[in-house]
This record gives C-alpha cells, sequence and structure tokens, in this order.
C-alpha cells in the first residue's frame, strides 16, 4: 500500500465534495424536525431528486435547471409526506418508511431511459487568481457554487433559528404544538412549510450526487445517504453548525476509504465500503449515551401529530 | 371544508374495511400510472392480479409462486408486527434476513459433501441465530444506550449487504465454481436442501414455518401475558410503566422475534428458491415486509392474507413484465403507493369525517 499517493490538500477538497449531499439534506431535515416533525423519507426524496435532477439536466443541458428541478421533485415528494401526516394524521413513522420505498420505486422507474448517460458538467465557480495558491487555492478556491451554497445555507439556517422571529415561531412549534396553537400560529401550516422546505434540501443532495458527484444515474444511487443525514441530525444534536462538522467527518471517511481502496490497501473492498455506516452507527452510539445531552436538545413534540380538537 | 373529529373508540368496521379501500385505490393510481406508461391499464391491473391465478396458459406455474415469495414475506412481517405494536421499529429486516442466509449456509456448507439428517435442522438453528444476533445489535445500543433502533437497525442493512458480497466472493465462494462469485448451490444438495413438500403448492418449509409463526404470534397476542404487554406498552405507554411492563424486555424480545424469524426467512430462502448465497439473492423482501405488516394491520391473520396479495404483486408483476414489458421498478413503485394509501385512509378507524365550517377549533 502506497500512503504517499494521497495528497492531504486533495482529499480535503474531494471530502468537502463528498460532504454536500448529506450535508444539504441533513440542513434540511433539522428544519423539520426542530419544527416537530420526524420525516424518515430523506432517502426516497433524495433519490428523487437525483433522478429529477439528472433527467431535466440532461433535456435541457442545464444542470442549474437540473438543480431545480431537482428541488422541486424533493419537495413534490415531501408534499405527499406533508398531507398524510398533517392532514390525515397517519403515523410519521410509517409514512416516512413508505417515502422511501415508494421514491426508490418511482426514481428507478423515471431513471430507466437514463442510465448511462452523462449529465453536462456543473463548472466551477471561477475565483481568478485565487484559485492558484498552493494548499489554500486547493481545498478552498476549485469548488462548483453547491458546495458554497451548501455551507451558505447553514448559515442561514442557523440565522433563522437564532435570531428571526420565523426561527422563534417554527422552534415554538416543534417544542409544544398545544401552545403553539393557543398563541394563534397555524401549527399545520407552519409544518407544511418546514416539510416542503426539507424535501428541497433533501432533493438538492441527491441531485449533487447524480449530477457532481457519480455523475452518472444507477438505481439506489443514494445507498443510504439519506438515512446518514438522518443521523448527522442526532449526531449534530439538533444544531446547524455541527451539521457542517459531522458531513465533513463523514465526508472524510467515505473520501478516505475511497483513497485506501485505490491505493490498494490490504482491507478487502467491502469492508471498507462498510465503514461510512459502522461509524455512524459508532458515533450515534456515542451521543446518545450521554444521558441528558440528546434528551435536552431533542424538539419535545417531535414525532407527534397535532390534532386541533381541544 | 371538512373536519375530523376524534371517535371515542376506533370503528371495528373501518378497521377491517381500510386495507380493502386502499387495496381498491391503489389499483385506481397504479392503473393511472400505467397508463402514463402507455400500458392500458385494465389489462395490466387484469394481468397482476387475476391471470398468475386464474389464467389457464400461467396458472400452473403461477400458484404455487404465490407461497413461494408470501413465505419469507409473512414469517419476517409477524416478526415486525410484534415490535410495531408495541412502538419498536426493527426496519433492518433486509440486514437481518441477509446474515440468517450467510449463517445458515455457512454451518451448512462447513459439513460438505457430508450427509447426515441432523445438519438441515442445525443450518436452521444457525439461519435464526444469525438474524438473531444481528438484530441484538440495535437492540442492546437501543437498551444500553438509548440509541435509535431506527437508523441502527436500518445501517446495519448496508452493512450486511456488504458482507454479503464478500462471502459471495470470498469465504464461501465454491471451490468449483470456476471462480464466479456465489456460493455452492444448496439446494442441490439433498442434506441442504429445502425442497416443494407438496408437489405442485409450492409449499416448502419456510412457508410451514410462516403458518407456525401467525398461528403462534396470534396465540401470544391474544392469550399471553406478553402480548399484552406488548399491545399496552404501543398504544398507552404510561400505563404500560404503571403495569410494570420492563420496555428494556419489550426492546430485546420484539427485536430478538424479528430477526430470528428474518434469519430464518433468509435460510429459507438461500436453501430452496434462491439456492446460493449470490452477491445479490435478497430481493427486497425484508422492506417488503413493511407493507405487509401494515397492510395486515398488524394482526396475524391479516398479515397472512396481506402476504399473499403482496406476493401475488410480486408474481403478476413478473406476469407483466414478461407480458406487456411493464418495468419491474413499476410494481415497486405501485407496492410504495399501496402503504400510501393503506396509511391515509388509516384515519377512517381513529376519526369521523365531518362537513361543515365548524367554529375555529
Amino acid at each position: 500500500m502506497d500512503l504517499s499517493a494521497i495528497n492531504p490538500a486533495v482529499l480535503i477538497a474531494s471530502l468537502m465534495v463528498a460532504a454536500v449531499p448529506i450535508m444539504l439534506a441533513a440542513t434540511g431535515e433539522l428544519v423539520v424536525e426542530k419544527a416537530g416533525v420526524l420525516n424518515l423519507g430523506v432517502e426516497g426524496m433524495m433519490i428523487m431528486g437525483a433522478v429529477c435532477g439528472l433527467a431535466i439536466a440532461v433535456e435541457a443541458e442545464s444542470p442549474v435547471l437540473g438543480f431545480v428541478a431537482a428541488a422541486a421533485g424533493g419537495a413534490a415528494l415531501s408534499l405527499i409526506f406533508a398531507f398524510l401526516t398533517q392532514v390525515l394524521l397517519a403515523n410519521q413513522v410509517a409514512t416516512g418508511l413508505a417515502l422511501t420505498l415508494f421514491g426508490l420505486g418511482l426514481s428507478s422507474l423515471i431513471g430507466q431511459g437514463y442510465v448511462g448517460i452523462k449529465p453536462p458538467p456543473t463548472p466551477r465557480l471561477d475565483f481568478g487568481p485565487l484559485t492558484d495558491i498552493p494548499v489554500l487555492g486547493t481545498i478552498l478556491f476549485r469548488h462548483d457554487p453547491v458546495v458554497y451554497l451548501s455551507v451558505l445555507i447553514i448559515a442561514a439556517v442557523w440565522a433563522l433559528l437564532k435570531f428571526t422571529r420565523a426561527g422563534l415561531i417554527l422552534r415554538a412549534v416543534g417544542e409544544n404544538h398545544d401552545a403553539a396553537h393557543a398563541l394563534g400560529y397555524k401549527v399545520q401550516r407552519i409544518r407544511l412549510a418546514a416539510i416542503l422546505f426539507g424535501g428541497a434540501m433533501a432533493g438538492l443532495g441527491g441531485a449533487y450526487i447524480s449530477l457532481v458527484r457519480v455523475p452518472q444515474w444507477t438505481d439506489g444511487i443514494t445507498a443510504g445517504a439519506g438515512w446518514i443525514a438522518l443521523a448527522i441530525v442526532v449526531f449534530a444534536s439538533w444544531k446547524p453548525w455541527r451539521i457542517l462538522l459531522g458531513a465533513y467527518l463523514f465526508g472524510g471517511i467515505t473520501v478516505l476509504q475511497l483513497n485506501l481502496q485505490a491505493a490498494g490497501a490490504r482491507i478487502p473492498i467491502e469492508y471498507l465500503s462498510m465503514s461510512p455506516y459502522l461509524i455512524t452507527i459508532l458515533v450515534l452510539v456515542i451521543m446518545s449515551a450521554d444521558r441528558g445531552r440528546a434528551a435536552l436538545n431533542a424538539p419535545a413534540a417531535l414525532g407527534r401529530n397535532f390534532h386541533a380538537s381541544r | 371544508m371538512f373536519i375530523l373529529e376524534k371517535r371515542p373508540t376506533p370503528s371495528r368496521f373501518w378497521m377491517a374495511a381500510t386495507p380493502i379501500l386502499a387495496v381498491i385505490l391503489t389499483m385506481i393510481a397504479g392503473g393511472l400510472m400505467f397508463a402514463i406508461l402507455g400500458k392500458d391499464p385494465f389489462v395490466a391491473i387484469r394481468t397482476i392480479f387475476w391471470d398468475p391465478l386464474f389464467d389457464p396458459q400461467f396458472a400452473s406455474y403461477s400458484r404455487p409462486q404465490l407461497l413461494v415469495k408470501a413465505g419469507p414475506l409473512i414469517l419476517i412481517a409477524i416478526g415486525l408486527s410484534l415490535g410495531f405494536r408495541a412502538g419498536i421499529w426493527n426496519i433492518g429486516a433486509e440486514g437481518q434476513y441477509i446474515m440468517g442466509a450467510i449463517f445458515g449456509a455457512a454451518a451448512g456448507l462447513a459439513f460438505y459433501p457430508s450427509e447426515n439428517r441432523l445438519i438441515f435442522p442445525l443450518m436452521v438453528a444457525a439461519g435464526a441465530f444469525g438474524g438473531w444476533v444481528w438484530a441484538m445489535i440495535p437492540a442492546i445500543l437501543r437498551t444500553r444506550f438509548r440509541t435509535n433502533e431506527i437508523l441502527v437497525s436500518l445501517l446495519l442493512v448496508y452493512v450486511a449487504q456488504s458482507l454479503l458480497a464478500s462471502m459471495a466472493l470470498g469465504a464461501l465462494r465454491s471451490p468449483d465454481g470456476g471462480g464466479f462469485p456465489g456460493s455452492r448451490n444448496l439446494s442441490q444438495w439433498a442434506t441442504s436442501a429445502n425442497p416443494e413438500l407438496i408437489v405442485g403448492t409450492g409449499m416448502h418449509w419456510g412457508v410451514v414455518t410462516a403458518f407456525i409463526a401467525v398461528i403462534a404470534s396470534y396465540i401470544l397476542l391474544q392469550r399471553h401475558i406478553l402480548g399484552f404487554q406488548i399491545r399496552l406498552a404501543g398504544e398507552a405507554p404510561r400505563a404500560a410503566r404503571f403495569a410494570g411492563v420492563n420496555p428494556n424486555r419489550l426492546v430485546v424480545l420484539c427485536l430478538g422475534v424479528s430477526g430470528a424469524l428474518a434469519g430464518l426467512a433468509g435460510l429459507f430462502e438461500v436453501t430452496g428458491p434462491a439456492g446460493q448465497i449470490s452477491i445479490d439473492f435478497n430481493s427486497g423482501y425484508g422492506f417488503t415486509a413493511i407493507i405487509v405488516a401494515f397492510l395486515g394491520r398488524l394482526n396475524p391473520i391479516g398479515i397472512l392474507l396481506a402476504g399473499l396479495l403482496m406476493a401475488l404483486t410480486y408474481i403478476g408483476g413478473e406476469l407483466a413484465q414478461f407480458m406487456l414489458g411493464l418495468p419491474s421498478a413499476a410494481i415497486q413503485a405501485f407496492q410504495g403507493m399501496l402503504l400510501f394509501f393503506l396509511l391515509a385512509v388509516d384515519m377512517l378507524g381513529n376519526y369521523r369525517i365531518r362537513l361543515g365550517f365548524g367554529r375555529a377549533a
């Protein structure tokens, strides 16, 4: 095995790229969970975004339109979830699972015509001379716009939740929907908006996989990224900036194991490729073992349906 | 404007009627989907739901397949339903199914090519053990560290799939396979084979086990204190605590039983219909079983019927793929749709729909 073949600057740059899909999806899910809704359909919404993004990007020959379509596709699927859980008061866990099962089937149905087609490349953002700074240039200034956008979205969500009235209302709905309802806030409407945002973010994350990371269509392309995003929300204990940390951590592991595979490590490929999932489980255990912390930060009304009968 | 009004007690009529309503709605929506795909919706629905059973040309082949496909679905769904009733969400049955198959096949192949009547029972035990071990991971993490069992059990599916690939390419690869991935064919080795017990019915040991599981789970839920505790924990967690139900014990029990049953399903599949450990012998039964469990309203008898219906969509789907060129993904989406409609109409049992502009509630 030749470890010197791994260039640290390139490694960091590629971990930033690898982290983008889960970062986007996890940010969306954070907002959803802050509103007190547990949407387990992230995987399904991501893969719908992946296939919609690819299909539109290929048809319109524009990656930008692809990303827009991906957000719309993810949001459309999440609308089903919102209708079932908010209007028909269905169980959120079961509905989320249904969303994933349905999304996997529908995406492979749509994706059939696009197997093996390469989408138009997403251009890098041009930073001019900054790109040529030796190490820093490689790490920071040679990415496509979505990498920066994902960080900006985290900052925006953080600011929204911490400083604005809208953020306060969103958190109130998630902590105690009866109290929020008594104050006159439209619980269902606020949750609907949060769910749609979560769907759009998951769709964007999925499209980043099919348009930039892989870039082509195969069935089940997201390979559990949606579930890892759900785990990262727990890891982040519902704090936006920690999602950045969590996503980079998992991006790092993914990229490292890919690099080890390429460098010809002695460990069989199958064991390397299961490592991101194992480490996700390990991190979940560490976070939840810390008595109180996870429980204190979780929105109090998480997963509970609201019915204004009283 | 429609207003939902909570019923004082769930309606028994709607509890039984909602699955049927959901199936009808799914047929309508599925028909629309098939029409969009350019197939005649009526022909497609008939090919999926009617032809496998009654068409003179296909029925002789398809009818036995019904039990072959329903067996693992029912077996897994029975296990899952216990946990779902208690609010314990094991959604990683696919992983437990794979591990059961790997453990069972490994136990049998260790004795290849000797012939002994005890090997098959040993493989069955190893299969159940494999699924149980895989389910114990989320169970112990949940009881010891309060880790969310939904995420852990699901993430372990991906780990199990990697392990399966590694086994099919490495440790369990057939030495006589000429380097191709996949184990020896277990269904052709008399000692480990899980054959059709009654010719022309599709009945194999897995189906027998599934029927036993249905009966056992019915008795457990209706007649045994454990079943009462499971139902109580799901319907009124606070009351369950006061009644002295140990939640950790329930978690270990429910996950353990569902894991063991999923492992058994995997073992019977790999020794029978699938025949060998290969990279993709698992056909997503672990996930479809979630739909079966809900479609059967988490009730053993309901699950039996739901399993048969879902098996029919698999067989009919294959037939439609063959006859009409309907893509297999369309059937997967169709099955997902069924779960949606089921959850959507589920509220009819607990709520009454009222017309009117009631006061701002």
